[in-house]
Parts: structure tokens; sequence; C-alpha cells
């Protein structure tokens, strides 16, 4: 099998080994081949590239003053023992 | 990265010497130092301890615990990891007690596919059938250069990434936070998760797609009407 050319199909299940660096060197080269010629196959990689990103933009929020402070009070508590 | 180099070593020397110091004035039981990580990593904790116990006080529990494990554990910290990779440690391991003796069961150390999940990333009616073009496209995935940074930023645009993730198996659901969101290496989370390299890409995997899907879904939506 490991000349015959992917399908789009096939590829689409590789692209987080092909991300991570995992596909073996002729893996990655059937892959990279596919998407040089592939336009939708190449937008699908750079959607999950952004889709990556947007995830890295969901942080979490800050804490509430509260609970800050509550901690606060333990952490003293916790040296003092 | 092999599992057996040491962990971190992506992280850069300066952002180690800042990671050093920080862990020094910790072990002098320096409050401030002690508010900077509770402001860096208080709520990225509680996020990941509520997919592992049932409540939210259960999780802000198991997170106050984690920080009592932190300043009793401080002294014997040995900078092996990242203080962030250490504190994720400590929180898991918390939260895994819990979520045992609240009789709930832990996914990690059974196989990735014992969530039934094998949906393939893109839906096979996307995809020619038969034929000689078999397996390619049938409808073309769009870019997405083309959509307004604004637009792919907006909150609602986030509101369906998070509920996409929320609607995750919790193993997906840890390996895609950690990794993406908390932006850990893979060798990391395998270590965090105790899983292996290959187990941790199925869910990563899985995980990304199932979040691509819902972004795809909501995008289009918007554009089409
Ligand atoms: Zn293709």
């Amino acid at each position: 099998m490991s000349g015959a050319e992917l399908t789009c199909q096939e590829l689409v299940e590789l692209v987080t080994a092909y991300l991570e660096g995992a596909l073996a060197p002729s893996e990655r080269l059937r892959f990279e081949h596919h998407l040089a010629g592939c336009a939708g196959c190449t937008a699908y990689l750079a959607q999950m590239r952004q889709t990556i990103a947007l995830l890295g933009t969901l942080s979490a929020h800050d804490i509430d003053p509260e609970a800050e402070q509550a901690l606060l009070v333990h952490f003293r508590n916790w040296n003092r023992q | 990265m092999s599992m057996h180099e040491p962990r971190d070593v992506a992280l850069g020397m300066a952002a180690q010497d800042a990671d050093r110091a920080l862990v020094a004035r910790l072990q002098r039981g320096d409050e401030a130092a002690f508010r900077e990580v509770v402001a860096r990593y208080h709520m990225a904790l509680l996020r990941m301890a509520r997919m592992y116990v049932a409540t939210q006080q259960a999780a802000e529990d198991v997170v106050g615990e984690t920080w009592l494990g932190v300043v009793q554990g401080i002294e014997r910290f040995e900078g092996r990891s990242s203080l962030k990779t250490w504190l994720f440690r400590i929180l898991m391991n918390r939260a895994r007690t819990r979520a045992v003796r609240e009789g709930r069961n832990i996914p990690f150390s059974a196989l990735a596919s014992n969530d039934d999940d094998d949906e393939p990333s893109v839906a096979a009616e996307r995809f020619i059938a038969s034929g000689p073009d078999a397996g390619h496209w049938s409808s073309l995935p769009r870019a997405w250069d083309d959509i307004p940074e604004e637009r792919l930023l907006a909150l609602e645009t986030r509101a369906r990434i998070q509920e996409a993730l929320d609607a995750l198996p919790v193993n997906q659901r840890s390996v895609l936070t950690l990794r993406d969101i908390e932006g850990f290496s893979s060798a990391e989370v395998c270590n965090m998760l105790d899983i292996s390299e290959t187990n941790q890409r199925v869910l990563l995997h899985r995980a990304r797609a199932r979040v691509r899907q819902a972004l795809e879904a909501w995008l289009n939506e918007r554009e089409d009407a």
C-alpha cells in the first residue's frame, strides 16, 4: 500500500499524526505529495491549524477575588503549621 | 520528543530561570509568589478538576487540596519538570482520588477505544463514494482565511468552541484542554494522564476533529445567513 496515492478521506485521518511529527518519512512524503495537488485537503489542514489556534484563545477567566482572599488566609495558616 | 528526554526541554532558558526564581520564592513561603501562581493557574486547575468530579464545589475542594499540596511539597520540588507541570500533576492525583471516592470511573488507564467513538473525522457524505475519484472531496472545505478575524474571535464563535469541548468524552476533553488550551507538550500530557503517545494522539485527533466540525458548521451557517 505504500506506493498508493492517499485519498482525501484517508488524509484527514492522518492530520494529527502529521502535525505531531509522528508520520514515518515515507508516509509524510505521501501526505505532502497529496497536499501539494489538493486544494480541499490544503484548506482542511489550514482549518485544523486555525481550530488549534482558536482553542488557544479559550483562556480561563480571572480568579474571583473572594476565592483568592480565602486561599490567602489558608496560605497563612498552612505556613504557620 | 522522546518519552525519555527530560521533560520541558522546550521551555526556553528565560522561562526556566523565571520558573526557578518563582520556585525559590515559594520555598521561602513568599506570599506574593503564592498570589502570582494562584492568579496564573487557579482557574485553569479548576477547569481541569471539574472534568473529573461531580460538582463545582467538589472541584473547588480538589483545587484547594492541590494548593495545600503545593505549599507542603514545594520544599521537595527539584525542578525536573516545570512548576506548571508539577502543579497539574498534583491536581490530577487529587482529582483522581476524589473521583474514585465518588465512585466515578476514570477512563485513562483503559484504551482510547473504550469511549466507542470511531466516528470519522469528516462525515463520509463529504467524500465521493465510488468511481475513479472515490475518497476525494465531494464538497470541499472552504478556506477560512477570508473570514474577518473579529468574527473568528467573536464571543459567539468561542462559545461554540466551548460547547463542542464540553460535549467531548472526558478523556478527549482532558487531552485537548491540556494540549491546545494549556499548551503542554505531548510528553507532558502522556505523563500527567498516564497514557501512551499513541493513545494521546488518537484522543487529540478525535477531539480536534469534533471541534473543527463544530466550527465549520457554525461558520458556514453564518455565511449562508
Ligand atoms: Zn485531498
